[in-house]
């Protein structure tokens, strides 16, 4: 097995509407992978159809080598989040986590350890219903856990947390992937999937746009260079020069924004300096996993 | 299954739940068990629909239940209202997802939940037989009331019949709300559908449209827990309830199976 995660021309269709399209795509086994795309994408279909909370139209797939079509056979190892925690208003949130664990038939000493991991510890006690957001968001976190899971699925786990909280949350994805767990996360925050997820999966309107490694997708973009004379009397003329060179250039806040990989700007400034104009900046960007994303889903 | 039980009983036994149940279940006798042995002399009658209830009625072997069987009826509803709300709010909570994650044997999580709620109200039936018996026994002597046959086999026998029967419609009326909580997914549309329909609507039918009583289902369960009556025998109301409810209970079952949980 060397797959976490591996669907093919999986689909649901609701009456007319088709949520999810013939989608086809691996999470390997022991990566973090992202799952993007617009709301109304399909990602919540597609994990509910994993976790065999909904019965896929159409394809096949399978998690840590099982059929979706027996979720029994996995589930015991697969720990998961979904559109947001959902707990018993009037029972701690210990009482909640014990009642998941007496379900799954896991040693009720986890719920203390998990709490403790997740920083609820010291509100274990308290009626769910008097959490704030970001600590109901934990305690579905900590659910997630209680398995000690093989996959760990999380929708949106960083909804809720403040700027500590999302850091804990990436390091706990990091430190979880380190010990060999593979996740599956889907989020907005595409600047923190970036830093964590090696690959991506990215869903449009129901079908999978893209999916691979993260990198391969950031490289396939269109590099640039933005390059700003010393002199802004000379911005003109630099532009010129580049045109003539056959560079496709923009101009944008006193810069100039050339289409080009970073092995150009050895060229770009030898031209520069041909023309008499020095450059103050010259540095190459790749467009971010956001840039890439809005790109790509056209939103 | 074990574990479903264990799980849905530490939900059961959360305090509002557990304790604001009993201590209604629990006034309520006292009030009716209270008001039958203290207004017996009164002459005017306090059964019933205007059955007179004398010293000499409640002297018999099955006096000592009388209070027992007479609050039966409330203690099905309140088994319907805990019942259809405990398997509806895990749609309205959106919770079933999370059961299903650590068990997706739906069928499992069904019947480990019926057990769960099966020994609550046992424990229902049961705190309310000791309440109205006790309330009996205590308040026997202020209405001059012979306990002799109280405490005899015969009374023995009938303790245990009317303890099952009652338990018997409030599992029925329980089951009712289960299977109203799973088609309705909704705590309030259940509970309202189930209470409306029992305290409402089967009473005035059965009361303009006298021959639909015996085919009513909440009629049933309420002659159930009497042990049958002139008009509806026990059996008849065993039988048709039993239809009734495992007719219902497989169609919601395959429901349960079947559809998506997409909340």
């Amino acid at each position: 097995m060397t797959t976490a995660i591996s669907v093919t021309d999986l689909s649901k269709i609701y009456g007319e509407r088709e949520a999810l399209s013939h989608a086809t795509f691996e999470v390997p086994l022991g990566s973090v992978c992202g799952f993007v795309g617009p709301n109304g994408s399909g990602k919540t279909t597609t994990i509910r159809m994993l976790l065999g909370l909904i019965t896929p139209t159409g394809g096949t797939g399978s998690v840590l080598g099982e059929s979706i079509a027996q979720p029994e056979r996995y589930l015991p190892r697969v720990g998961a989040m979904i559109e947001g925690p959902a707990f018993y208003p009037a029972l701690s949130g210990s009482e909640n986590l014990r009642v998941l664990a007496s379900l799954g038939g896991f040693p009720q000493a986890r719920v203390d350890e998990l709490l403790e991991r997740v920083g609820l510890h010291d509100r274990g006690g308290s009626k769910y219903k008097t959490y704030s957001l970001g600590m109901k968001q934990r305690l579905g976190i900590a659910a997630a856990l209680l398995p000690q899971p093989k996959l760990l699925v999380l929708d949106e786990p960083t909804n809720g947390l403040d700027p500590s909280g999302i850091q804990e949350v990436r390091n706990l994805i990091k430190d979880l992937a380190a010990d060999g767990t593979s996740v599956f996360v889907s989020s907005h925050l595409l600047s923190e999937l970036e830093m964590i997820a090696e690959h991506l999966v990215m869903l449009r309107q129901g079908k999978v746009l893209f999916s691979g490694r993260t990198q391969d997708l950031l490289k396939s973009q269109s590099a640039m260079l933005i390059a700003k004379p010393e002199f802004a009397v000379d911005l003109n003329a630099f532009v010129s020069v580049l045109t003539q060179a056959e560079y496709d250039v923009t101009i944008e806040d006193g810069s100039v924004n050339i289409v080009a990989d970073a092995d150009v700007a050895p060229t770009i400034n030898r031209l520069a300096f041909e023309a008499g104009i020095t450059l103050a900046l010259l540095t190459a960007v790749r467009p971010t996993l956001e840039e890439t994303f809005f790109e790509m889903t056209g939103e | 299954m074990l574990r479903v039980v264990n799980a849905e009983l530490r939900k059961l036994r959360r305090p509002t739940l557990l304790y604001s149940t009993f201590l209604v279940v629990v006034l309520l006798t006292g009030l009716f068990t209270s008001i039958v042995f203290l207004r017996v002399k009164s002459g005017h009658g306090e059964g019933q629909r205007g059955v007179p209830i004398t010293v000499e009625t409640l002297s018999q072997a099955d006096g000592l239940v009388f209070g027992f069987k007479l609050v039966a009826f409330f203690l099905g509803i309140t088994a319907l209202c805990v019942f259809a709300s405990q398997t509806a709010q895990e749609y309205s909570l959106g919770t079933l997802r999370n059961l299903l994650l650590r068990q997706p044997a739906r069928m499992k999580i069904l019947a480990g939940k019926y057990i769960s709620m099966t020994i609550f109200a046992i424990a229902l039936v049961f705190a309310d037989a000791i309440v109205a018996i006790g309330i009996s026994i205590g308040l026997a002597g202020h209405a001059t009331i012979s306990t002799t046959a109280w405490f005899t086999a015969s009374a023995l026998s009938i303790f245990g019949k009317t303890f099952l029967n009652v338990l018997l419609a409030t599992m029925a009326y329980g089951t009712l709300g289960m299977i109203l909580g799973l088609l309705f997914r909704s705590p309030i549309a259940a509970i309202a559908t189930g209470v409306i329909w029992s305290l409402i609507l089967e009473s005035i039918l059965s009361a303009v449209v006298t021959s639909t009583t015996r085919w009513l289902p909440g009629q049933n369960f309420s002659n159930i827990s009497q042990g049958g009556s002139v008009e509806i025998s026990y059996h008849w109301s065993l039988i048709i309830s039993f239809i009734y409810l495992s007719g219902a209970s497989a169609v919601v079952a395959v429901l349960f199976k079947r559809r998506d949980v997409a909340n």
